[in-house]
């Protein structure tokens, strides 16, 4: 009885009692969720167009900042330091599809998921020879992202928020606001679009496939980047970041793998959620329930939506 | 010349259908397994046990079971380290509770707990496909390990939920836990590995493995032919965590004797066994056990190699080389032959069956 209790009736209490501690919740939630929609945007824009899951961008995302911290610390200003990583990061798509992509396609799913795990080892092998094993830490400083918290009051009490999630909200909107618009308005997002209907019909109008997927990849090294720098803002950063793949999984599935918006409302669904159930219902059964939690709330709408909330829908045929 | 059916006349229903129609290939199987019987116990050092056999056998058995999941029935999982550890902890509660009871029913009594866990996990399969029932699998996963990490019970409140082989004889010899003879162990493992691979084989051709490939191939046209689509895909997850729970009872009471809960994590388990079977290929029994030879023996063959061409390299750097090559083997494996190792023993067939005269 006691279980049930605490589990049913005792985390609803403890909302209506400090209403004001729940909207902090959900705020942190948000700004969890946007990090997770982050690391989601990169996976969802290659898969779009190249259908490939690729689980090589948490260490994209390792990759590319601290390619960014290392050069920084030779002593190059910071922006162009974030260039030198964004360009980086554009060589190594170029070498990507040039070595493994040309030679796989038309493999099916499964087999290119595997080859990423494959370039995953590698990608970490090189960058731990390259960048040391170390965690590094962000230059916040030279980047003038404030670590300071905002205090808003709120019904007699107040709500803490930090500057640096605020930071990484804007500039998640901002990212997604110039995508939408490269992929809506400029002819090589029109190509990436048609790349991403259907690779054969988007061949025979003459789209240069291979030059597509360079694009693309090299635009989920820039959303690796910015989600990097702002993960490495807010905690060190090293080689453990790889499996944050995995934390982006349940929101692309909840959201639909082709979806822009999907990915976007997916990470924060997610977000919000696992900070509701951690702090009302962590307790009751038995703690660190974030581990599991964004995969069960991903299966629940699973359930019920098979293709995600925004996927494309499944038609199947014999 | 050497491999051909031509001239091998059957005479009987019983040898039409026996399980290696061909004589070429009944006696290399058959050789091959009086010889891994017959020639490790007799000539293999702890090391080549410890190194080699013991993980061949107990992740090549996982891989086996993951095949039958993923390569025979289409359903892609990631929660293969979530099996294992399920098997792991009931195959060591039971023989905890109790001590007398014949290590083989404690494997198959820890399967059949595995077996439980798989039918519930696959309930989801019949509505959620590809990549979104591997991402349920994984949650799978991600639970099993969180209640392994809290649990105290099911490692008998060990303080770090630690949990290992306790000494068991049989016939007078100790064949698990630290005073185990590995001979004896290997042996053991050996005997399950064998009988779980024959009823694969034997499951696989019958009408069972026949649905699942229906399944596989195009699950609306399996239906259309009277294949039961529930009842077939949780089949599959059944057998396939069966053995994979199994695999996981040997893989920690035999071969590793010590683990904590961290040993299942995603990237040591799941991941490495889901190579085996692409690399080994997809769809064959055969294909699983050289996947997890090829997937075991990488590493020790690149740690051995720096010292032995004379390069006096640190250690971390060699892990990180170890890292490199092996990411990039896989790669370069997929790029050229991604139906797998079984694959080219086809081809290899193939050829033979024409040599010397290509035409």
């Amino acid at each position: 009885m006691d279980f049930l209790y605490n589990v049913s009736i005792d985390p609803i209490l403890q909302i209506v009692e400090d209403p004001v501690f729940f909207i902090q919740v959900i705020a942190e939630g948000l700004m969890a969720g946007v990090m997770y929609s982050l690391i989601a945007l990169g996976i969802c824009l290659i898969y779009k167009a190249s259908g490939v899951f690729n689980f090589a961008q948490g260490i994209f995302i390792v990759f590319a900042v601290l390619c960014m911290i290392t050069v920084f610390e030779y002593g190059v200003p910071i922006i162009p330091a974030v260039i030198v990583a964004f360009l980086v990061m554009v060589a190594l798509s170029w070498a990507i599809e040039r070595i493994v992509l040309r030679n796989m396609v038309n493999q099916e799913e499964i087999i290119m998921f595997m080859a990423t795990i494959g370039l995953s080892f590698f990608l970490e092998g090189l960058g731990q020879t390259v960048f040391g094993g170390d965690s590094k830490l962000v230059p916040t400083e030279a980047l003038h992202i404030g670590r300071d918290a905002l205090v808003i009051p709120m019904f007699g009490s107040s709500i803490r928020l930090q500057e640096l999630d605020l930071t990484a909200g804007v500039i998640a909107a901002l990212l997604v606001g110039i995508l939408a618009l490269f992929f809506q308005k400029t002819p090589v997002g029109r190509a990436l679009r048609a790349v991403a209907d259907d690779h054969q019909a988007a061949l025979s109008i003459g789209i240069p496939l291979q030059w597509m997927w360079v694009v693309v990849w090299s635009v989920a090294g820039l959303v690796a980047l910015v989600a990097g720098i702002m993960w490495g803002a807010s905690s060190s950063v090293d080689f453990s970041l790889v499996v944050i793949a995995l934390k982006a999984l349940p929101v692309l599935i909840l959201g639909g793998f082709t979806s822009v918006p999907g990915v976007i409302v997916g990470g924060l669904i997610i977000g919000v959620g696992e900070k509701i159930a951690e702090i009302y219902w962590g307790d009751a059964l038995g703690g660190s329930i974030e581990e599991w939690f964004a995969y069960l709330l991903a299966l629940v709408f699973l359930m019920f939506r098979p293709q995600g909330l925004f996927g494309e829908k499944i038609i199947e045929r014999v | 010349m050497i491999y051909r059916e031509g001239g091998q006349i059957k005479t009987s229903y019983a040898a039409d259908q026996q399980i290696f129609p061909i004589n070429q290939d009944r006696w290399i199987i058959y050789g091959f397994i009086a010889f891994l019987f017959v020639i490790p116990p007799l000539f293999a050092t702890e090391y080549h046990y410890e190194v080699i056999l013991y993980p061949v056998l107990s992740l090549g058995l996982a891989a086996l079971g993951l095949n039958i999941l993923t390569g025979y029935c289409g359903l892609i999982s990631l929660g293969t380290g979530g099996f294992m550890a399920v098997g792991a902890y009931s195959a060591f509660k039971i023989t905890t509770a109790f001590p007398d009871l014949n290590i083989f029913i404690v494997f198959i009594l820890a399967g059949v707990i595995s077996a439980l866990f798989g039918i519930l996990i696959g309930l989801p399969s019949l509505r959620i496909k590809g990549f979104y029932l591997a991402v349920t699998t994984l949650a799978a996963h991600f639970f099993i390990e969180w209640a392994i990490n809290r649990i105290d019970w099911l490692s008998n409140y060990s303080p770090s939920h630690t949990i290992g082989g306790p000494p068991r004889d049989m016939f007078g010899i100790t064949v698990m836990g630290p005073t185990a003879d590995p001979a004896a162990k290997y042996l053991i493992m050996l005997i399950v590995v064998v009988v779980l691979g024959f009823v694969a084989k034997n499951l696989i051709r019958g009408r069972v493995g026949r649905s699942w490939m229906a399944i596989r191939d195009m699950d609306i046209a399996a239906e259309l032919i009277g294949i039961k689509p529930l009842q077939t895909k949780l089949l599959a997850f059944a057998i396939s965590s069966f053995y994979i729970g199994v695999a996981g009872a040997l893989y920690v009471l035999m071969y590793l004797e010590s683990v904590d809960p961290e040993a299942f994590e995603i990237l040591t388990t799941s991941f490495p066994v889901l190579f085996m079977i692409i690399i080994g290929g997809l769809g064959s029994i055969m294909g699983a056990f050289m996947g997890a030879a090829f997937i075991v023996l990488i590493p020790v063959i690149l740690r051995n190699s720096f010292p032995a061409l004379g390069l006096d390299v640190p250690s971390h750097v060699i892990q990180h080389i170890e890292f490199m090559l092996f990411g990039g083997l896989i790669v370069f494996f997929l790029i050229v032959e991604p139906h797998g190792l079984a694959r080219l023993w086809q081809i290899v067939k193939e050829k033979l069956r024409l040599w010397p005269f290509p035409h």
